[in-house]
């Protein structure tokens, strides 16, 4: 929806900070990238936290959005234009997020397997990682297992991420995790996979730890597994 | 004796071609029914879509046999055909059954990122693509869907000039290259007469 559509010339300053951030929520569903961006800009000059804008406006923002995708509700399309509108949010606070100096929750490798070119899922659950606040490394598509070993050694992270798109190229991730235990590395690492004909019997198939059917389970997962590590 | 009665399930996309194939041969006792072509784009639906059909035909019929690939169900239609013990053809997808498996493989290989139509596809293309992918309302979207794409490849089942045109239209309106390749019914057509000729007391010579 362009500035032209609105029913009312809405002036997101006027708003105060609880009707901005649901305001937000609703531009965020609505995939209006303008005016997330503007709404991020007018909390921080408010004197909100950067963490505190991720959490509350952007990431609150696209539970929902995952909770109507889940239920049938939302469809690819627009799941993929809120993810637009919450990227033109991070673009203002990941500088800004690096400044604070946090410490991240964790940190996670991905990447869409060898043979295999489609990457909106990943980079929707890479996005939301970030915003949950891990540490993440993008390998991009088409990634063989050197690759993903190359990383995993380079970055060391808690979490490796795989995705497929085609029931032809996810066989190749039980090729990476099978090296990995030829190699005496398999259990240094969280697996976690995902992609549209992906399943749970596959992920165990494949010996992963687990299958995140869309990005919001992945985040949960992730945290999960991360509060499992650190507790042992 | 009364011939064996076959039932064809398959999908809306790839329907008319199962027909056709079934009429150039002049098979009788054969019935196709078909679930929605707009399931190409939710694939999770098939297996679903699939078994509610079986459920409410296959036991009318001698046999039953699925023209499907698998589909992007990542083995879930397999489990439904199996409970029905139904085959289906062999292939990922219409593309590959089209195609041919090795040709279908020789070209994915060349070319990682390539968009595959076949008449259906090229015929329905704004519907489905355009409209069902929510490309028309947000064109910013063709970006992030076909980023790593780079190639438009339509598998020609009958030569056609509007299609022809619907399909350059296509790969311009992607920002792709573009390519034809006739495939007739291919695969498709040597397994769906392999299994029909297994399943009559009828013996078919396929037209030379």
């Amino acid at each position: 929806m362009s500035d032209d559509q609105y029913e009312e010339d809405l002036d997101l300053n006027s708003l105060s900070d609880e009707d901005l951030t649901v305001q937000m929520h609703d531009d965020l569903y609505d995939g209006m990238e303008d005016e997330i961006a503007e709404g991020t800009e007018i909390l921080l000059g408010r004197g909100w936290l950067p963490d505190r804008v991720l959490n509350e406006a952007l990431v609150g923002g696209m539970n929902i959005v995952g909770i109507d995708f889940r239920d049938g509700i939302l469809f690819v399309p627009e799941v993929l234009m809120a993810a637009n509108a919450m990227k033109a949010g991070m673009k203002i606070l990941r500088p800004l997020l690096a400044e604070t100096g946090a410490l991240p929750v964790g940190k996670a490798v991905i990447g869409t397997v060898k043979g295999d070119i489609h990457d909106i899922g990943k980079n929707l659950v890479s996005m939301m990682w970030e915003g949950a606040g891990f540490e993440v490394i993008d390998l991009g598509i088409n990634c063989p297992v050197e690759k993903y070993l190359a990383a995993l050694e380079e970055h060391k992270p808690d979490i490796l991420g795989m995705s497929a798109l085609l029931t032809t190229t996810m066989p190749y991730m039980k090729v990476v995790i099978d090296t990995m235990k030829e190699q005496g590395i398999r259990d240094d690492f969280i697996i976690l996979v995902g992609g549209a004909p992906l399943n749970e019997e596959f992920g165990d198939a494949v010996g992963a730890d687990a299958y995140c059917r869309d990005a919001a389970v992945a985040v949960e997962t992730a945290k999960k597994f991360i509060a499992e590590k650190r507790a042992a | 004796m009364q011939p064996a009665s076959l039932l064809v399930i398959t999908c809306g996309a790839i329907a008319r071609e199962v027909m056709a194939v079934a009429k150039s041969s002049g098979w009788q006792h054969l019935k196709v029914t078909q679930i929605p072509a707009e399931l190409h784009n939710r694939p999770e639906k098939i297996p679903a879509a699939v078994e509610e059909r079986l459920a409410t035909y296959a036991a009318d019929y001698d046999h039953v046999f699925a023209a499907f690939g698998d589909c992007g169900t990542g083995g879930q239609l397999d489990k439904v055909l199996q409970r029905y013990n139904i085959k289906r053809l062999s292939g990922a997808h219409c593309y590959e059954f089209y195609s041919g498996s090795e040709n279908f493989a020789a070209m994915a290989e060349y070319e990682l990122g390539t968009f595959y139509l076949t008449d259906y596809l090229a015929k329905h293309f704004e519907q489905l693509i355009m409209e069902g992918m929510g490309l028309n309302k947000h064109p910013q979207l063709i970006e992030m869907m076909f980023a790593h794409y780079t190639k438009l490849v339509y598998l020609v089942q009958e030569p056609n000039r509007q299609l022809d045109h619907f399909a350059q239209a296509a790969a311009t309106k992607l920002g792709l290259k573009y390519e034809r390749v006739e495939t007739g019914y291919g695969q498709m057509a040597e397994e769906l007469a392999t299994h029909y000729s297994n399943y009559t007391e009828q013996v078919i010579k396929w037209p030379s």
